[in-house]
C-alpha cells in the first residue's frame, strides 16, 4: 500500500500548492510592503525546503551528511553576504 | 543604433582588419585541412562527442594555451603602449578594450580552464574512479566553457569588444555609457561559460565524494584532491552570484530595467558589491588548485611526504570560508563608514594566517629532504618567495585607510599579478611539465624547461616590480598614457623589457613541446618522476577505463607504499568494465548555446526564440533517450593492458 501511495511526496505536493496559494495572495490583498515581502521570503524559503527533501530526497541516502553539510555551508554564506552587503550598504553608509 | 551598425566595430584600425583577415583564413585553413586528410569523421567521433575526463581534459588544456596567447598579445600591446610617455601606438578606445578583454580571457577563459583541465585530468586517477560521476554533464561544461570563450573572442571583430574593465562596473556598463555591443558580449559569453563552471563544480564534488577508491578516506585524500573539493564547493557557492548579477545586468543593457543605473530607484554600487562577492572568491577558486599542485609537485621531489597533511586540509576549509568574508576589500573607497571597512580590513589579514601556514608546511616538506630540481620543482621553489611577497602588499593594501592612496594605482596591478602569475600561472606550467608524460608519453625537455623558469620569473620581476613604485608614485591604472613631467617613463620602459623577456619564455614553451615530440625518448615507463599518488600507478597512456582493477587505498601515498612496504595495490580479480557512451548531444547543445548567445548579443528577437527552443528541445530529448553505457570485456582489458605497457595486476 506504501508503495501505492506515497503518503510523503503527495502531502509535499499538496503543501507546496498551499504555499503558492499564500504567495500569490499577495498579489490580491492590499498589503504594506514589508509584510508583503515577509510572506514572499518565508514561502520561498518552506518551497525550497520541501523541494529538497520530499522531491530530491535529501537525507534518504548514506551520504546526507555531505548533502546537508553542504547546504548549510550555502545558508551560512548566503547569509553572510546578505548581512554584509546591509552593514555595506544601509548599516554603514 | 541601426541594425547593421551595432556589428561594426566602433573604431576600426588596420590591426583590426588584419586579425578579420587572420581568422577568416585559419578558419578556411582548418575546414580545408580536415577535409585534405579526411580528418572530420576522427575529430567528431574522438573529440567532439567524448565524455572521457582525460581528452575533455586535455581540451581544456588546448583551450587554455591558446587563450593565455590572446591574452598575453593583450598584454604585450598594452606595456607596449605605455613603454613610453605620450605614446600614441593605441587609442584610447583601443586601450580600454585591450585591457578588458585581458582581464576577462585571463581569468575566465585561461585560468579557469587551465585548472579544471588539471581536475578533469587527474582527480579521477588520483582517487582511483573511472571516470567522474556525470561524465555527459561534464562534456556539456566543457562545450559551454568552449562557446562562452569563442563568443568573447569574435567581439573584436564583429562590433567592438567590451571596453568597460573586467570588473565592468555600472553605471560605465550600461547602455549610457557603453553604447556598443561590447559588454553585452562580456554579459552573455561570461553567462554561458559561467553555467558550465557551475556544472563543473557539481559534478566533481559528487565525484570526489562518491567515487573514490575502497580505502580512501577524506583524510586519505591526496592534497590535489582536497583542494578541488574546497575550490569546487566555493565555486558551487559564488557562482550563482555571478548569474544573477549578469543576468540582471544584461536585462538592464537589453530591457532598459533599472538595477544598477543610477536613477530610478537602480543601485549601481550593487553591481559592485555583487560582482565581488563572486569575484574574489574566484581568485581562491584558481588559487587552491594551484596550492594543490604545488603541494603533490613539493612532495614528490623532496622525496618525503607532504609535512602537516591536517593543518593543510584545515587552512584549506578554513580558507574557503574567509574568502567570502572578505569581499569588500574591493571598493574600500565606496562611501560606507570606517566600522564596515575596517571589519573587512581584519577578515583580509585574517586570510594570511591560513596561507601562512600553508607557505611554512611546504618549507617543512622540504626541510631535509632529498630534493631533486627539476622543471616543476623549480617552479615550486621560485613561487614561494615570489608569492609571499605579492601576499605582503596584500596586507598593505588590505589596510583600509591606506587603501586610500593604493587603490585605482599601478600598485594594486602589481599586486595581484604577483600573485596570480607566480600562484596560478606557475602552479600551471609545473603542473603541465609535472603531468606531460602522463598525459601524452614522453617529458618535456629539462633544459629548455630551466631555461623557461628562469627567463620568465626575470621578466615577471622585471615586468610588476617596477609598477609598485610607480603606483605609489600615483600612476593611475586602466590610463592610456601619461606624460612625460610624471616621470614614469623610465619605469615603465623596464616594465616593457620584462613583459618581452615573459614573451619569450612563453614562445620557448611552444618550442619546448615542439623540440620534446620531435626528439623526447619515448620509453620513460609510467612513473617518470617516481611518485607517490595514485594517478602514476597506471599504464601510460592512460586506458579509457584508467585502473584495470580499482585499487585498494591504505594511506595518503598508496602508490609509494606499494612500491617501498609491499602495500597490494591491485588485490581484486579482473572483471569486465561498465563505461560510459559517447554523445553528440553536448556539443549540439553548446552549439546551440552560441547561437543564444550571439543573437542575445545582437538582440536579433527571433533567433533568440528558435534557439531557446532548440535548447529546451535538447533537454527534453536527453530526457527520454536510455543510454545505459556499453561493457568492456575481460579479453579486451587483458588486450589493452598489454598493448600499453603491460598488465598491472
Amino acid at each position: 500500500m506504501k508503495e501505492l501511495f506515497p503518503v510523503k511526496q503527495v502531502m509535499g505536493f499538496v503543501f507546496s500548492l498551499i504555499f503558492t496559494a499564500i504567495a500569490l495572495s499577495v498579489y490580491f490583498f492590499d498589503l504594506s510592503f514589508a509584510a508583503g515581502l515577509t510572506i514572499l521570503i518565508v514561502t520561498a524559503f518552506i518551497q525550497a525546503i520541501l523541494q529538497l527533501v520530499v522531491f530530491m530526497h535529501a537525507g534518504e541516502t548514506k551520504d546526507k551528511w555531505a548533502i546537508y553539510g553542504n547546504v548549510y555551508f550555502m545558508i551560512f554564506i548566503g547569509l553572510i553576504t546578505i548581512f554584509g552587503t546591509l552593514f555595506l550598504f544601509i548599516w554603514d553608509m | 543604433m541601426e541594425f547593421f551598425e551595432r556589428f561594426a566595430v566602433p573604431h576600426p584600425s588596420p590591426a583590426i582588419y588584419a586579425s578579420m583577415v587572420v581568422i577568416g583564413l585559419s578558419v578556411i585553413a582548418i575546414i580545408a585541412g580536415l577535409t585534405y586528410f579526411k580528418k572530420w569523421g576522427y575529430l567528431w567521433r574522438e573529440w567532439l562527442t567524448t565524455v572521457d575526463h582525460k581528452r575533455i581534459g586535455l581540451m581544456y588544456l588546448i583551450s587554455a594555451l591558446l587563450m593565455l596567447f590572446r591574452g598575453g598579445v593583450d598584454a604585450i600591446m598594452m606595456r607596449a603602449q605605455l613603454s613610453a610617455p605620450d605614446n600614441k601606438l593605441l587609442d584610447a578606445q583601443h586601450y580600454n578594450e585591450i585591457f578588458t578583454t585581458h582581464g576577462v580571457v585571463m581569468i575566465i577563459f585561461m585560468a579557469m580552464p587551465f585548472i579544471f583541465a588539471f581536475m578533469n585530468y587527474v582527480v579521477p586517477l588520483q582517487i582511483g574512479a573511472r571516470d567522474v560521476a556525470f561524465p555527459r554533464l561534464n562534456a556539456i561544461s566543457f562545450w559551454l566553457f568552449f562557446m562562452g570563450a569563442m563568443l568573447f573572442n569574435i567581439s573584436f571583430v564583429l562590433g567592438g569588444s567590451p571596453d568597460a574593465g573586467w570588473t565592468s562596473y555600472f553605471p560605465l556598463a550600461g547602455t549610457e555609457f557603453s553604447e556598443s555591443v561590447g559588454t553585452n558580449y562580456y554579459m552573455i559569453a561570461i553567462q554561458i561559460s559561467g553555467l558550465g563552471s557551475l556544472m563543473t563544480g557539481i559534478n566533481m564534488i559528487t565525484t570526489i565524494i562518491k567515487m573514490r577508491a575502497p580505502g580512501m578516506t577524506l583524510m586519505k585524500m591526496p592534497m590535489f584532491t582536497w583542494s578541488t573539493l574546497v575550490a569546487n564547493l566555493i565555486i558551487v557557492t559564488v557562482f550563482p552570484v555571478l548569474t544573477v548579477a549578469l543576468t540582471m545586468g544584461t536585462m538592464d543593457r537589453l530591457f532598459a530595467t533599472n538595477f544598477f543605473t543610477s536613477t530610478n530607484g537602480g543601485m549601481d554600487m550593487l553591481w559592485a558589491n555583487l560582482f565581488w562577492v563572486w569575484g574574489h572568491p574566484e581568485v581562491y577558486i584558481l588559487i587552491l588548485p594551484a596550492f594543490g599542485i604545488y603541494s603533490e609537485i613539493i612532495s614528490t621531489f623532496s622525496s618525503k611526504n607532504l609535512y602537516g597533511y591536517k593543518s593543510m586540509v584545515a587552512s584549506m576549509v578554513i580558507i574557503s570560508v574567509l574568502s567570502c568574508l572578505v569581499w569588500a576589500h574591493h571598493f574600500f573607497t565606496m562611501g560606507q563608514g570606517a566600522a564596515a571597512n575596517s571589519f573587512f580590513s581584519i577578515t583580509t589579514m585574517a586570510i594570511a594566517v591560513p596561507t601562512g601556514v600553508k607557505i611554512f608546511n611546504w618549507l617543512f616538506t622540504m626541510w631535509k629532504g632529498k630534493i631533486r630540481f627539476t622543471v616543476p620543482m623549480l617552479y615550486s621553489v621560485g613561487f614561494i618567495p615570489l608569492f609571499t611577497i605579492g601576499g605582503v602588499t596584500g596586507v598593505m593594501l588590505a589596510m583600509s585607510a591606506a587603501d586610500y592612496q593604493y587603490h585605482n594605482t599601478m600598485f594594486l596591478v602589481a599586486h595581484f599579478h604577483n600573485t596570480i602569475i607566480p600562484g596560478v600561472v606557475f602552479a600551471m606550467l609545473a603542473g603541465l611539465t609535472y603531468y606531460w608524460p602522463k598525459m601524452f608519453g614522453f617529458m618535456l625537455n629539462e633544459r629548455i624547461g630551466k631555461w623557461t623558469f628562469w627567463l620568465l620569473s626575470i621578466g615577471f620581476v622585471l615586468a610588476f616590480f617596477p609598477m609598485y613604485i610607480t603606483g605609489l608614485d600615483g600612476q593611475a591604472r586602466r590610463m592610456y598614457t601619461y606624460s612625460e613631467a610624471t616621470g614614469f617613463g623610465a619605469l615603465n620602459m623596464l616594465s616593457f623589457v620584462g613583459a618581452g623577456i615573459m614573451a619569450i619564455a612563453f614562445a620557448l614553451i611552444v618550442y619546448n613541446v615542439y623540440y620534446s615530440i620531435r626528439y623526447s625518448p619515448r620509453n620513460i615507463g609510467s612513473d617518470p618522476w617516481d611518485a607517490r599518488t595514485l594517478e602514476w600507478a597506471t599504464n601510460t597512456p592512460v586506458p579509457e577505463y584508467n585502473f584495470a582493477v580499482t585499487p585498494q587505498v591504505n594511506s595518503i601515498q598508496p602508490f609509494w607504499d606499494s612500491k617501498k612496504k609491499g602495500h597490494v595495490l591491485f588485490p581484486a580479480k579482473l572483471d569486465k568494465i561498465h563505461m560510459p557512451n559517447n554523445s553528440g548531444m553536448p556539443f549540439i547543445l553548446c552549439s546551440i548555446f552560441f547561437v543564444w548567445g550571439f543573437s542575445f548579443v545582437f538582440a536579433i528577437w527571433p533567433l533568440v526564440i528558435l534557439s531557446t527552443i532548440g535548447i529546451f528541445a535538447c533537454l527534453a530529448l536527453r530526457s527520454f533517450e536510455k543510454d545505459h553505457g556499453r561493457y568492456i570485456s575481460v579479453e579486451e582489458i587483458i588486450e589493452t593492458e598489454e598493448k600499453t605497457g603491460g598488465a598491472k595486476l
